[in-house]
């Protein structure tokens, strides 16, 4: 029984699969950014404006303000998972694409780390569109210099989800497997980190759940980076963030390894 | 080129291949034959690094598939026999993509590939992509993203099952032109007049075992001899008729309706037999087929 924390054999060659990935990206690239930044543009100034109209103020800022930095990372989270569940696994089962490329000096590493960072480019296309979009309407009002942190924060965000993903593909029996995933994993990250109201007055199993969730360490860094209060503190998250991105990144290169190399 | 010893692969349950062992020779061509289930295509995956061996030793051009299976797979071209080219690019894309993943310079890959295009008469369909393709397309295009990297082994798995007549012997003509060219071919098939036409030497397998291994031509003198004579008559005949004949040399083998003789020369045979009027089907050169059949029988594959 092989580990799924043996170290992965990942080349430069990844690079080749992220290539491939964004050639057959051009061909439908308007669709799938319709696809990825509709709903969060919709929630941002639908429950922005529209629960904001109703609230004074959230923890001392506006509505529509509070959720925006949380909405950035909400976007990376989608389309990183979109990428490297529905993208990966037909790919993988559907296309054999992997099996081809398996055929070359690629490893099973590359293919997936190909992948991985793939879905994190798409992150930080969605993300970077929709931080574009939060500057213009005037929400932005930490320094404009927090764009760089701000852009690494969704690209780690996209590789730790996207990573995520790969490993419920390589669980994946069918399509509809990803349902669950979503449903179990990121819906309570959706309502529970802390993008669309404070986690405070919520009993303390909640808040204890909330701290077990990736996404809470992102919102915060996110918030701090985007509000007129930047603290250190928030930025202790970075380093936690980017061990679990290594380690979701081992084990789901080990987990397609055992699916596909038989 | 390729040296396999003792090659054993078990999966959880079953024995794919079992013990194993054969030399493949530069610029020669090396058929495997046997029916589904065989271990052909296991085979291929190890020989190809994309799956890992249980026991026993396979070298490619002097390296150990364990060890180098980087440097192996960029000297091999596999020709798959299920279809993956890669539906989200156009047919020029799907060559210079795959030239990629091989580290072939850009411009190097963009005139292989149009070469590529032209020799297996694909320059119309350059922009196409691969759902508007025919399976005689398709599988023209594999061979020629098998070669974007100018391998010194080319592998084909099963390469003209499912083809109309005219593109299989158009594909047979491709592959003797390439071997001409001095490229060392490995291929799997279950038509014996696949093996004929472009084999050097087969190997015929089944349940995982090489039952026999030889050039085509002379393992069917040897084991079959150079004729058939098919009878069809009953068994209480049959014997009757055998009984008569034990002054003729040759072998026999009966399947269901029909009695098969085999024999070195059958001149004599078919005379006696024309002259006392037995129901005589066919006379007929001894083939591959009939030495396929023999040796692994004539039960149902599934």
């Amino acid at each position: 029984m092989k580990s799924i924390f043996k170290v992965p054999d990942v080349s430069f060659r990844a690079y080749r699969v992220w290539q491939r990935n964004r050639d057959s990206y051009k061909r439908y690239y308007k669709a799938n950014l319709i696809g990825s930044l509709g709903e969060p543009v919709m929630f941002l100034f639908g429950m922005g404006l529209g629960i904001g109209g109703y609230l004074a103020s959230m923890e001392g800022v506006s509505y529509i303000q509070f959720i925006a930095s949380g909405i950035i990372m909400v976007t990376a989270m989608y389309s990183a998972t979109f990428e490297c569940t529905f993208g990966s696994y037909t790919r993988m089962m559907g296309q054999k694409t992997y099996d081809g490329i398996l055929a070359t000096p690629l490893s099973v590493g590359d293919i997936v780390m190909g992948d991985i960072l793939w879905g994190a480019t798409k992150s930080l296309i969605s993300g970077g569109i929709m931080l574009t979009i939060i500057i213009m309407a005037g929400l932005m009002k930490g320094p404009l210099i927090f764009i760089i942190p701000l852009l690494m924060l969704i690209f780690l965000v996209g590789l730790m989800f996207a990573s995520m993903a790969m490993i419920a593909t390589a669980l994946s029996p069918s399509y509809e497997f990803f349902s669950y995933y979503f449903t179990l994993t990121l819906t309570p990250m959706f309502f529970f980190s802390g993008v669309f109201f404070p986690l405070d007055k919520f009993p303390l199993i909640v808040k204890g759940l909330s701290y077990c969730l990736p996404l809470t360490y992102a919102v915060k860094i996110s918030r701090s980076l985007v509000s007129e209060n930047f603290s250190y503190i928030a930025l202790s998250g970075f380093p936690l963030l980017l061990a679990l991105t290594i380690i979701l990144i081992i084990v789901a290169v080990n987990m397609i390894e055992k699916r596909i190399v038989k | 080129m390729i040296i396999t010893k003792d090659l054993v692969k078990k999966y959880e349950e079953t024995t794919a291949v079992d013990g194993i062992s054969f030399v493949i020779k530069k610029g020669e061509c090396y058929g495997f034959l046997g029916p589904n289930g065989a271990g052909k295509t296991t085979t291929i995956k190890i020989i190809n690094c994309m799956s890992p061996l249980t026991s026993g030793n396979v070298l490619v051009n002097e390296r150990h598939v364990k060890t180098k299976p980087r440097e192996i797979k960029a000297l091999i071209g596999i020709v798959p026999q299920e279809e993956n080219l890669d539906p989200d690019l156009t047919v020029l894309n799907n060559l210079l993509v795959y030239a990629r993943y091989f580290e072939v310079p850009s411009n190097e890959a963009e005139s292989r590939a149009e070469e590529l295009i032209n020799f297996l008469n694909l320059s119309e369909k350059i922009d196409s992509h691969i759902n508007e393709l025919s399976g005689g397309m398709k599988r023209r295009l594999l061979i020629a993203r098998a070669l974007i990297n100018n391998p010194e082994i080319l592998i084909l798995d099963e390469p003209t099952t499912g083809l109309d007549p005219q593109v299989r012997h158009m594909i047979w003509q491709k592959l003797r032109q390439l071997k001409k060219n001095g490229i060392t071919m490995l291929l799997t098939t279950h038509y014996m007049e696949e093996a004929s036409q472009l084999c050097d030497r087969i190997a015929i397998m089944d349940k995982g075992k090489i039952l026999i291994e030889g050039n085509p031509v002379t393992l069917v003198e040897e084991k079959i001899g150079k004729e058939v004579l098919e009878l069809r008559i009953n068994n209480a005949m049959e014997n009757e008729l055998l009984q008569k004949l034990n002054r003729f040399e040759f072998t026999h083998d009966r399947v269901g309706d029909t009695l098969y003789m085999f024999s070195r020369d059958g001149r004599e045979l078919l005379q006696y037999l024309v002259s006392n009027d037995y129901p005589l089907v066919l006379h007929r050169p001894a083939t591959l087929e009939d030495l396929f059949l023999k040796l692994t029988g004539r039960g149902l594959r599934e």
